[in-house]
C-alpha cells in the first residue's frame, strides 16, 4: 500500500508521463481510502486547467 | 482580413509583458522578447489569419520567442536547475514521516467560478512568483507553453526523473499557495 506522499507523486506524474497499470491500481486503491488525496487529485486537475487558461485571462 | 495596424498591436503590449514576465521574471528580458514579438508581428501581419484573435496570434508568436530565449539561456551556465533546500522543506512540511499528509487537503469551494474572477488570476500570478525561478519555469513550460516533459528536460538540461520531481514540487507549492491565499484554508 503506497502512502500519501508517494501517491501524490504518481498523481502528479500521471500528468507528465504514461502511468503503468500497476501504478494506476496502486493509486486507485489509495484514493478509495484517502479523502485528502481525492481532494488533491481534483485540485491537480484544476491547476492544469487554470494554468492552461491563464494566457487568455491575463 | 490582413491589415492589422501596428498601433493596434501595441495595444496588446501590456498583456504580452505580463505573459512574458510569468515565464521569465525579468523585466528587461520580458521587454526585449515582447519587442521582438511585436516587430515579428508587424513584419508578418499579412499572414495573420482572421480566424484567430490578434491576441491569440500574438501570444503564439511570443511563446516561440520565449522558447528560443530559454533555449539560448539553457546553454549558458546560470540556468542550473538544482534547487535549494526550501523545496525539500516544502515537501517535508506537507507530509509526516510516515508519508501521510500532515494536514490533508480540504475541498475547494467552487473552483470553476474562480476562473471567472480577476482577483483569482492575481493570486495565481503571485503564487507563481513565489516559486523558485526554475521550478516555476519548468511548470510554466509544461502547463502554459504545453511543452512535453521530454522537451523541457532537454531545454533545461536535466534528467527526466528530475523533471518530474520539479514539476511535482511546483504543483504542491502552487496548490498550497492557492489553498491558503484563495480558497481560504488558512492554517
Amino acid at each position: 500500500m503506497i502512502d500519501c506522499k508517494h501517491n501524490t507523486e504518481l498523481l502528479s506524474q500521471s500528468y507528465d508521463r504514461p502511468i503503468t497499470l500497476r501504478e494506476r491500481i496502486a493509486m486507485r486503491m489509495h484514493l478509495m481510502m484517502c479523502r485528502g488525496c481525492r481532494n488533491f487529485e481534483k485540485q491537480l486537475a484544476f491547476l492544469r486547467k487554470a494554468a492552461r487558461e491563464l494566457p487568455r485571462k491575463l | 482580413m490582413s491589415d492589422i495596424d501596428p498601433e493596434a498591436l501595441q495595444g496588446h503590449r501590456s498583456h504580452l509583458i505580463r505573459y512574458a514576465m510569468l515565464q521569465l521574471r525579468d523585466p528587461n528580458l520580458a521587454e526585449d522578447v515582447v519587442q521582438e514579438t511585436l516587430v515579428a508581428a508587424i513584419e508578418s501581419r499579412a499572414k495573420f489569419a482572421a480566424q484567430s484573435s490578434p491576441r491569440t496570434w500574438l501570444v503564439g508568436i511570443l511563446k516561440h520567442k520565449i522558447v528560443d530565449l530559454l533555449r539560448k539561456r539553457a546553454r549558458e551556465p546560470q540556468l542550473n536547475v538544482a534547487e535549494g533546500e526550501d523545496e525539500n522543506e516544502l515537501v517535508d512540511a506537507l507530509f509526516k514521516e510516515n508519508g501521510h499528509w500532515a494536514d490533508p487537503p480540504q475541498t475547494w469551494n467552487a473552483p470553476e467560478q474562480s476562473l471567472e474572477n480577476a482577483h483569482f488570476w492575481n493570486v495565481f500570478e503571485q503564487c507563481n512568483q513565489r516559486m523558485p525561478l526554475n521550478t516555476a519555469r519548468a511548470f510554466m513550460m509544461r502547463e502554459f507553453m504545453e511543452m512535453s516533459t521530454e522537451e523541457i528536460c532537454q531545454e533545461l538540461g536535466i534528467s527526466t526523473t528530475n523533471c518530474w520531481v520539479i514539476l511535482h514540487r511546483a504543483r504542491l507549492a502552487l496548490r498550497e499557495c492557492l489553498d491558503m491565499n484563495w480558497f481560504g484554508n488558512a492554517r
